[in-house]
C-alpha cells in the first residue's frame, strides 16, 4: 500500500517536473534523449547541435523577391542573413547565378570569383572550394575555407606562385607531387582570371 | 594552599628547566619548547611558528591562483572572439542534413574534446562521462563504439578501463594557436584511419563565462547519409536538392560529409578551449577565495596564540615573583 503512494507520489512529481522541461528541448531529439533516459538516468543528456540552430525562414508559397545569403568562413561570418539579389557562385561545372526562388541545390565549389549582386552594387571574392547549399526557402548557404575580397590580391605575387607550380608540375615524380602541383596551378591561373577578368 | 597547588602545577612545567641532569635539560627542552608549550591547564596549544609557516603558504597559494585566474581570463578573450566567429560554420550544414543523434549504426566513433591541462574544474570529467555513456547507448549484437581522444586529460580517464576501444589519441592541439589547417589535418587523420558510420564528436560548448554545455554534434558517412535519405525522416528531404558538380552523387556527398566534420571538428575544438579557460578562471577564483578564508582563520588562531602565550608569560613571572617575594 505504502509503495503504490510513493510511487504515485513520484509519478505526479515526475510528471510537473516534465512538464517544465519539455518547452526546451525541441520534438526531433525525444528519441536520443529517450533512449539516454533508459541508459543513464542520473545523468542529463548533452545538448546536440540542433538545438542551437538558428531558426530558418519557412518555404514560402509564391516566389520571394530577395535571396537571403548566409557566407561562412571558419573564421567569421562574412554575411549572415544578407538579402540580396543575385549570386554568382563557382561551382566545379562553372559559373552558376542563384536567383531567388532558385531549385534546392547542393553544389562543390572549386577556387573561383564569387560575386554578389545587390542592386547596383558587386561585390567581388575570390573563394578558396567549398560548398554552396541553396534550400526551397530562398536561402544560400555559402561556406568556403577561405576568401579575399578581389582587389586585395596581389597581380604580381599570383604570377610568380603561377609560375613556381607550372615547374613544379612539369618536374613531379610521384602521383602525390603532381596533385598537389596540379592544385597549386589551379588556383593560382583561377586567381589569375579572377584579376583579370 | 592555592599558591602551593598552582606552584606545583608550575612546577611540573618548570621541572624541566631546573632539573639536575643538564644534558637531559637540554635535550628535553629543545624538545618540547618551540613545538608544544604547557598552558596553565596543562592542555597543549600549536606554537605561533607552524600558524606562521602556514599562513606563509595559504599566502602564497592564494596568489598563484589569483595569476591563474588573469591568465585564463586573458587567455578566454582571445580564443572567445574566434569561437563565436566560427559558430556560423555548422549552422548551414545542421540546416541541411538535420540533426542525427538518435541514429542507429553498426560502427560507431565517439570523439572527445578534452584539454591538455588540469585544474580546469569538472569540463573534462563531464566529456567523459557522457563518452561512456553514448558508448553505453549503442552496444548490442554487432556494433562497437571506439573513441578517438583530443586531449591528455580524457586519454588518462579513458584509457583505464577501455584501453582496447580507443583507435587514436592526440595530444598538445594548443601548442599553437588553433587554426583551420591544424584542425583540417587532423580530421583528415581520423577520416582516413578509422572505419566509421556515424562520428560523434563530444565537447563542451561555451555558453557564458560560467555556463558550459556538453553538446554531442553527430556526422554520418556518406553511406549512412544515403540510407537515411531513403528511409525519409529528417534526411528524406534530400533527394529533393539537386547535385551538381562531381561526377557522381555519392562523390559530392563524401566530399561533404568530410568537410561537415572538419567544420564541426573546428567549431568543437574551439569551444572546448574556450569552456576550458572559463572553467579554469572559476575554479581559481573559487580556490582564492578559500584561500582567503582560510588566511583569516589563521590569523585569527595565530593572534589568539600569540596573546595565549604572552598571557603564560606574563602569569610565570608573576607567579614566581610572588613565590620568591612570600
Amino acid at each position: 500500500m505504502f509503495r503504490r503512494a510513493t510511487s504515485t507520489f513520484l509519478s505526479r512529481a515526475a510528471a510537473t517536473r516534465r512538464f517544465s522541461t519539455d518547452v526546451a528541448t525541441p520534438a526531433a531529439d525525444s528519441a536520443f534523449v529517450e533512449a539516454w533516459k533508459k541508459v543513464s538516468p542520473n545523468l542529463d543528456p548533452p545538448k546536440t547541435p540542433f538545438e542551437f540552430l538558428k531558426p530558418r525562414p519557412p518555404v514560402p508559397t509564391t516566389l520571394p523577391t530577395k535571396l537571403t545569403v548566409n557566407f561562412v568562413l571558419p573564421y567569421s561570418s562574412q554575411l549572415a542573413a544578407k538579402e540580396v539579389d543575385m549570386v554568382i557562385v563557382p561551382a566545379t561545372t562553372g559559373q552558376m547565378g542563384v536567383l531567388p526562388g532558385h531549385v534546392p541545390t547542393i553544389a562543390e565549389l572549386k577556387p573561383g570569383v564569387l560575386s554578389v549582386h545587390e542592386g547596383n552594387d558587386t561585390t567581388k571574392y575570390f573563394v578558396s572550394s567549398g560548398f554552396v547549399f541553396i534550400h526551397a526557402n530562398s536561402v544560400a548557404d555559402i561556406i568556403t575555407v577561405e576568401a579575399v575580397p578581389v582587389d586585395q590580391i596581389d597581380a604580381s605575387l599570383v604570377q610568380k606562385g603561377l609560375q613556381e607550380f607550372t615547374q613544379k608540375l612539369n618536374s613531379a615524380s610521384t602521383d602525390l607531387e603532381k596533385a598537389e602541383a596540379q592544385i597549386g596551378v589551379d588556383v593560382h591561373s583561377a586567381l589569375n582570371s579572377a584579376l583579370t577578368g | 594552599m592555592a599558591m602551593a597547588a598552582a606552584m606545583r602545577r608550575e612546577g611540573k612545567r618548570l621541572a624541566p628547566l631546573i632539573s639536575s641532569q643538564p644534558i637531559n635539560n637540554t635535550l628535553r627542552s629543545s624538545l618540547t619548547s618551540p613545538l608544544d608549550q604547557t598552558s596553565i591547564g596543562g592542555a597543549r596549544s600549536i606554537s605561533t611558528q607552524i600558524v606562521r609557516n602556514r599562513m606563509k603558504s595559504v599566502k602564497n597559494i592564494q596568489k598563484i591562483t589569483k595569476a591563474m585566474k588573469m591568465v585564463a581570463a586573458s587567455k578566454l578573450r582571445a580564443v572567445q572572439t574566434r569561437a563565436e566567429n566560427s559558430r556560423g560554420l555548422w549552422q548551414p550544414f545542421t540546416a541541411l542534413l538535420g540533426d542525427a543523434a538518435s541514429v542507429d549504426v553498426k560502427k560507431n566513433v565517439v570523439v572527445t574534446v578534452s584539454s591538455d591541462k588540469g585544474l580546469c574544474g569538472g569540463i573534462n570529467s563531464t566529456s567523459v562521462k557522457i563518452s561512456r555513456v553514448l558508448s553505453k547507448l549503442n552496444s548490442g549484437p554487432d556494433k562497437e563504439t571506439k573513441y578517438v581522444i583530443l586531449g591528455e586529460k580524457a586519454k588518462a580517464q579513458l584509457i583505464r578501463d577501455s584501453k582496447k576501444d580507443i583507435a587514436l589519441s592526440l595530444t598538445e592541439l594548443q601548442k599553437n594557436p588553433l587554426n583551420y589547417t591544424q584542425v583540417s589535418v587532423l580530421a583528415d587523420d581520423i577520416l582516413k584511419n578509422v572505419e566509421y558510420d556515424a562520428l560523434r564528436i563530444v565537447f563542451n560548448k561555451f555558453h557564458s563565462v560560467v555556463q558550459f554545455i556538453p553538446t554531442v554534434s553527430t556526422v554520418l558517412s556518406p553511406e549512412i547519409v544515403e540510407r537515411e535519405a531513403e528511409a525519409g525522416g529528417k534526411l528524406g528531404e534530400l533527394d529533393s536538392y539537386e547535385i551538381e558538380g562531381g561526377e557522381t552523387k555519392s562523390e559530392v556527398l563524401q566530399n561533404l560529409s568530410e568537410f561537415q566534420f572538419s567544420c564541426v571538428m573546428f567549431n568543437a575544438v574551439l569551444e572546448n578551449a574556450c569552456s576550458e579557460q572559463g572553467a579554469r578562471m572559476s575554479a581559481m577564483d573559487s580556490s582564492s577565495r578559500n584561500a582567503g578564508d582560510m588566511l583569516d582563520r589563521l590569523t585569527l588562531t595565530y593572534n589568539r596564540t600569540r596573546q595565549a602565550s604572552i598571557t603564560t608569560e606574563l602569569i610565570e613571572i608573576i607567579s614566581g615573583a610572588s613565590a620568591l617575594t612570600g
